[in-house]
């Protein structure tokens, strides 16, 4: 066995140790550690990616002295290297981006302890995307969960306890839905790792046998995963959790957390439940329909918003909305598509979060959008950076979010049915009332007004600056050279069988 | 007839004025001479106008006219008041019902799906079962030689499947830091809060109970027992039933018991937070770190140099029991620094 498969596993358990040591760290000393543990993992992610492409497999990591049904076992393929490095990456660029603010936003002497949940969170965050048993799969929703909640509670203001109190509660009846179901396949297949239940469940949907309970397994997974993810109706959680926690948390939150959730769904439909069955159960339909409602009700809600944060956060729900269409399409395009659109709303989403922190710290540290207008002048790279992402969601060429609904689209014409018309109308429907916010808020932030809030002296940190330049760049490579992406996506899918 | 106001400034005035012969001052002196008497005369007009209007409309209408205005503005506003308080008097009522009954239907259809998934799965315990497949089979019959512990329980979470236990101790050890973030006081280093609403805070514990004598007396006996017994199930883990979690829990309320009995100054003696700090993190660094070896080692296909040992002694089963101690040890501290947190502020 080459050393580059050891990498995955050193990455997850080097995460958590970093995650205890930092606890008795002082703030500055946990941040560096930190910095350097994410860099690490962004590098060894790469060239566990390189090596699955060299070798055009997966490989199985055994946890321990006993092969897999056994023992556990982690697995690696493209698409998993891929995750894994892009989550590394965004992960990075959200700490680095809002760095600064994390010292406005936590009391001193809790800011070693942002960085524990951080390290735990990626931690989690990889063992999500590597795990190969749905057992393992659950103890790291619950470290995710838990280290999510951390994240928004950590401001320690009133809203962010709120906030956090309806995540976790939401949060958690999602992993309720989720073990529930977890339980019942063990006791219809036998099996926790992923292989072995796939050729279960092949076996029982031939047969016959035990419909019932397998469609109420296949629900019961989805649902606890959508409503961890925010699918439409069950995004109540949503607003106030980005909207009030500081700024690399909303960006961390919005683009990984609820990202490695449908990427977990996504390995469940293709690994545990198999293709076949997951489409054939119906449960796509109700994805679709959810999907297109979120696109419609999560724009309107962002459109009444004065908040400019919380704005950017009930476009989420949008966003969500369009990926688990994607799903909902039930073919391999549509779910091609849907993993484009994770990452392209992750690289986009977590920029306009931390961009959007930087234009309020210029205006008063206010977020409504009077107070907002003309602060694209006054801190500039911020400015470039907010309209970059706004034209990205709106989905102007040049920008990652054009690539995806371009493939949204042509996967939905593949369809050829009812579908098919509904997501392309939605798709432009949705489309427009993306623009009307996120051009309003553009030119808004382009408006010279307010200024009594120039400050001559302001200079954006070096930091920010650094993560900024980055995130624009991440943007138009997607936008631009997403080929290879792609074909990386649709051959890493392929090897999930 | 209407000018401009740079009207004088032009220089086809200054050439008029020139050939006329006047100066800036006349021209202006003129303009607003003309001007004044023009406003006047509008004015005059506009006030014979008004008067003449004021007087018809005054006797005939005036009267009626308030009178039913006093009226429709009552009825207004007494709607309005109607309809501004309707929500606070009825809506929240009738939101409330609502969400009760749809919460009740919610539940009563999730129950009836469950139950029904419930009754369409195999039968419990039996031997066609599923679940009876060879994974089973082999931790029954080689896990003993393999893990060398009696206790299978022990063999399958610590080293068939030590990689979800590792996750499990740490999703303890953030769950005790999401507490700390939550609850825990900042003091400055003379052991003082750092600002005036935590020092109120602080005050609550002076209403502490302390010394009570039967409570003391109880658990001068209990705890040293409570302890001793808990170490038992620790060290025992891998022979008989128990382990880290069992005993820890046992440990960690025998130490709670003590904290209530004798008061916080005394239990500082050993667990303050520096001890804590050192106490939680060494464990999990250990834990992380054997594990990590034998993982290593294991998919690595090396030797990994850990005996079994003959299944049934005290020092076997290879990894298994310091695990085990390392597990009791971070369960203990994280049920009594629980404790402490909750108590305002922490130890």
């Amino acid at each position: 066995m080459e050393f580059v498969c050891n990498f995955p596993f050193f990455c997850i358990v080097l995460s958590m140790a970093t995650g205890v040591i930092s606890s008795v760290l002082k703030p500055k000393a946990a941040k560096a550690l930190s910095v350097i543990l994410v860099s690490l993992s962004c590098i060894c992610s790469f060239l566990v990616l390189g090596y699955t492409i060299k070798t055009g497999s997966s490989f199985t990591y055994m946890m321990g002295h006993f092969p897999a049904p056994f023992g556990n076992e982690i697995r690696a393929g493209i698409l998993e290297g891929v995750m894994a490095s892009f989550f590394s990456v965004i992960m990075l660029l959200s700490l680095l981006g809002g760095e600064k603010y994390l010292k406005v936003d936590i009391e001193e002497p809790k800011q070693n302890l942002y960085f524990v949940l951080v390290d735990l969170l990626l931690s989690s965050l990889l063992a999500l995307v590597y795990t190969n048993d749905l057992f393992t799969a659950y103890v790291f929703v619950e470290i995710n969960t838990i280290a999510a909640g951390g994240l928004i509670m950590i401001r320690s203001n009133g809203h962010s306890m709120l906030a956090s109190m309806k995540y976790m509660i939401m949060s958690l009846l999602g992993s309720g839905l989720l073990l529930i179901g977890i339980s019942l396949q063990y006791d219809l297949t036998g099996h926790l790792l992923m292989e072995n239940i796939q050729t279960a469940i092949a076996g029982l949907a031939k047969t016959g046998e035990y419909a019932v309970p397998l469609t109420v397994i296949i629900g019961l997974i989805s649902v606890g995963i959508a409503i961890k993810s925010a699918l439409f109706p069950f995004h109540a959680w949503l607003s106030d959790a980005y909207g009030f926690s500081t700024a690399s948390s909303a960006a961390i939150l919005s683009s990984l957390v609820s990202k490695a959730y449908i990427f977990l769904l996504i390995k469940i439909v293709y690994r545990v439940i198999g293709t076949e069955v997951f489409w054939n159960s119906k449960i796509t339909n109700v994805f679709f329909v959810l999907g297109v409602a979120g696109m419609l009700f999560g724009s309107i809600s962002a459109m009444k918003e004065h908040d400019m944060r919380k704005m950017i956060a009930f476009s989420s729900v949008a966003q969500i909305g369009y990926i688990y269409m994607g799903l909902g399409f039930g073919t391999e395009l549509g779910v091609v598509a849907a993993v484009f659109h994770i990452m392209s709303h992750a690289a986009t989403k977590s920029m306009l979060f931390v961009a959007c922190r930087g234009l309020s710290e210029v205006s008063g540290d206010k977020k409504d959008f009077s107070d907002l207008k003309g602060a694209g002048f006054r801190n500039r790279i911020a400015g470039a950076a907010f309209s970059v992402g706004a034209f990205s969601m709106v989905g102007v060429p040049l920008f990652a979010g054009f690539i995806s609904k371009l493939y949204l689209t042509s996967a939905a014409l593949e369809l050829m049915s009812v579908k098919m018309a509904v997501a392309v109308i939605v798709l432009a429907i949705s489309t427009i009332l993306n623009a009307l916010y996120f051009v309003r808020a553009v030119i808004s932030i382009y408006t010279p007004r307010n200024e009594h809030y120039r400050d001559a002296s302001f200079r954006p940190g070096k930091t920010f600056c650094g993560g900024m330049v980055c995130f624009i760049g991440i943007n138009f490579v997607l936008g631009l050279a997403s080929y290879p992406l792609i074909i990386a996506i649709e051959q890493g899918l392929h090897m999930f069988w | 007839m209407k000018l401009r106001s740079d009207y004088e400034y032009s220089w086809w005035r200054r050439l008029v004025r020139f050939v006329d012969g006047e100066t800036l001052e006349d021209a202006e002196r003129r303009a607003e001479e003309t001007r004044e008497s023009h406003e006047k005369i509008q004015q005059k007009n506009d006030i014979e106008v008004e008067k003449q209007f004021e007087q018809e409309e005054k006797e005939d209408r005036e009267d009626r006219k308030r009178r039913l205005e006093a009226e429709h503005e009552k009825e207004a506003m007494e709607l309005l008041e109607k309809y501004k308080n309707w929500p606070k008097e009825h809506g929240v009522k009738i939101f409330g019902r609502l969400y009760a009954i749809m919460a009740v239907l919610l539940c009563i259809v999730i129950i009836s799906t469950l139950l029904i998934t419930v009754s369409y799965l195999p039968e419990f315990g039996h031997p066609e079962n599923p679940n009876n497949n060879e994974v089973v089979e082999k931790y029954n019959k080689e896990g003993l030689y393999e893990t060398g512990a009696t206790n299978a329980v022990a063999g399958m979470i610590l080293d068939y499947r030590a990689f979800d236990t590792l996750g499990e101790s740490h999703v303890l050890f953030i769950a005790a830091v999401c507490v700390m973030i939550l609850l825990r006081l900042e003091m400055t280093k003379e052991g003082k809060p750092t600002d005036k609403k935590r020092a109120e805070e602080e005050n609550d514990r002076l209403y502490e109970p302390k010394n009570d004598k039967i409570l003391q007396f109880s658990a001068k006996i209990l705890v040293p027992v409570i302890v001793l017994f808990g170490i038992y199930v620790i060290l025992n883990g891998h022979l008989s039933p128990g382990g880290g979690f069992s005993g820890g829990a046992i440990i960690g309320a025998g130490l709670i018991l003590y904290v209530n009995a004798y008061g916080f100054e005394k239990a500082k003696r050993i667990m303050n937070r520096r001890n804590y700090a050192v106490i939680s993190v060494v464990p999990l660094l250990f834990y992380a770190g054997a594990k990590g070896y034998s993982f290593f080692t294991g998919a690595n296909h090396l030797d990994s140099g850990i005996s079994v040992g003959t299944p049934g002694e005290i020092l076997s089963a290879g990894l298994i029991l310091p695990l085990n101690i390392c597990v009791g040890i971070v369960v203990a501290c994280t049920m009594y620094h629980f404790y402490t947190l909750f108590r305002k502020g922490g130890m």
